[in-house]
């Protein structure tokens, strides 16, 4: 399995034709307490870019993108009683969908996890 | 990710520095720009802070808030032509919430005002505190609409600092043991290590608490030793921001504008009897004629159905009508569920009223809800 990340901080963990998405640690942090999720249905289907989840904080209200082209195949119904969880495990329980790849080649600019940290350290 | 709402932000100005900036930073704050300084969003995440502060006591800094002092003669007169309460009546350490008023009575600011007694601020006789945001039009509009003889004085120089919270009245009583006789909309002038403090029983969360208005250079050392209070941690502007909302208090700027009236605005309390019946300050046609025939639209509280928060600028509906706008809402921590504030035309105002609130796209359930959506605790008589 391997782990992508975008410069909009989101991870993406590729296993076969399967991808699964979240937002990083640094991107949790950086919104704060996170009050609600709102996830794509099954068999969305995304263009590299498009509007794909939006995040609540007590704050703001933030979109996020899908990384990569695909059709949505799951969505993590943990989140929506517990959004909480992308405080607390924001790369691991806290991921938001799961996508079948339709481009595999888009994969390819994204940044592995020394490139992000070096990424993050800049900002 | 992309932020699609934020914070009030003054694009395309230089931020200026505050006071406490470095004591904020020292202690982890998250930094944004409001109001034209960089204030403290945050220091632990806006849910901790605001528990804290409903639990124990927050101390908030507001230092970018005008104060302003007002002296002279004929100043109670003069201030009565641009405030529509009862000035003549304001007994000395007494303190009043008003408004200034436009010409067709459209709401230019809210503030508080209290009488001095003549002991602070160089003999003064009013005080008033003003909103950040709107400091530098207030001043404008009030000396164009005051008389020579009264002289109106902006104290930059001055730090406010607010205290609020349960244990505040302990916390504040442990360093200045008077304040502890204070009831609310009280104040009174008092002195900590040599320094004078203006000092008023009141706040902006629906919580017992103070506000402290104390010189620019004395507040690292007042901001310190009450942090060392176990009572005591520094509150940002987003649990601020989350806290006025659940107690029903609107925000100049988004739930108040130069567009709405004070009786659509449900703030008619701050227009004395004796106001309303003798006129003679700016904006009271449009005043009596809402007395009359009801305003147009009132400003109500609203509880949201599921999670999703509604927030400013939303859309009420009912059916295919839209009835309504957003103009504050978010998720309240101490409710465990999104409320809103939001102006509603009159006849589908009423407590009770189902509505339907468009958020991207979707439209999500919504009652009109009495506010405060968290009971006042404010210190009266005993």
């Amino acid at each position: 399995m391997s782990r992508y990340f975008t410069e909009e901080h989101e991870w993406i963990d590729v296993e076969g034709e399967i991808a699964t998405v979240g937002i990083t640690d640094y991107a949790q942090e950086q919104l704060g307490d996170i009050v609600f999720v709102e996830l794509p249905a099954e068999g969305t289907t995304f263009d590299k870019g498009d509007d794909a989840a939006v995040v609540e904080s007590v704050k703001a209200a933030s979109d996020v993108y899908a990384p990569i082209s695909g059709e949505v195949v799951e969505s993590n119904g943990a989140l929506e009683d517990e959004p909480a969880l992308v405080n607390s495990d924001a790369e691991e329980d806290g991921w938001f969908f799961k996508l079948r790849i339709a481009d595999t080649s888009e994969l390819e600019g994204l940044m592995n996890e020394a490139a992000y940290k070096k990424f993050v350290a800049a900002l | 990710m992309s932020g699609t709402q934020d914070a009030t932000h003054f694009e395309d100005l230089p931020l200026d520095a505050l006071p406490l900036d470095a004591w904020h930073r020292a202690r982890g704050a998250r930094m944004v720009g409001f109001a034209g300084y960089h204030m403290p969003i945050q220091y632990d995440g806006i849910m901790a802070e605001h528990s804290w502060t409903r639990e124990h006591a927050g101390l908030f800094d507001v230092s970018h808030m005008g104060q302003l002092t007002f002296s002279g003669e004929g100043v109670d007169e003069a201030l009565e032509h641009i405030l529509p309460s009862d000035i003549k009546g304001l007994k000395p350490f007494r303190q009043r919430y008003s408004m200034l008023l436009d010409a067709e009575g459209g709401i230019l600011d809210d503030l508080m005002v209290s009488r001095l007694g003549n002991e602070a601020f160089d003999g003064a006789d009013i005080y008033m505190v003003v909103n950040g945001a709107t400091k530098y039009d207030d001043i404008g509009w009030i000396i164009e609409h005051l008389p020579d003889a009264v002289v109106m004085n902006h104290m930059a120089d001055q730090a406010l600092l607010a205290l609020q919270g349960p244990e505040a009245g302990d916390a504040l009583a442990a360093l200045i043991p008077e304040t502890a006789d204070l009831l609310f909309m009280q104040s009174g002038l008092f002195t900590w290590r040599g320094v004078q403090l203006w000092i008023s029983r009141s706040g902006y969360t629906g919580e017992d608490g103070f506000e402290i208005s104390i010189p620019a250079d004395d507040v690292t050392l007042l901001a310190d030793a009450l942090c060392e209070l176990p009572q005591v941690k520094p509150i940002g502007l987003g649990a601020r921001d989350s806290l006025r909302l659940e107690a029903g208090l609107p925000l100049y700027g988004h739930d108040l504008s130069p567009a709405v009236s004070t009786i659509g605005a449900d703030l008619g309390f701050a227009i004395q009897k004796r106001r309303r019946e003798e006129g003679g300050f700016i904006g009271h046609a449009r005043v009596m004629k809402e007395l009359a025939d009801g305003p147009g639209a009132r400003r109500v509280g609203l509880k949201i159905e599921g999670r999703l928060p509604a927030r400013e600028g939303a859309t009420i509906h009912i059916g295919a009508t839209q009835v309504g706008e957003v103009t504050s809402g978010g998720f309240a921590p101490s409710v465990g569920a999104p409320i809103a504030m939001g102006w509603v035309s009159l006849p589908h105002s009423a407590q009770g009223t189902a509505l339907e609130i468009e958020v991207r796209g979707k439209r999500i359930a919504a009652v009109v809800a009495p506010m405060p959506f968290v009971p006042h605790r404010y210190r009266r008589k005993a």
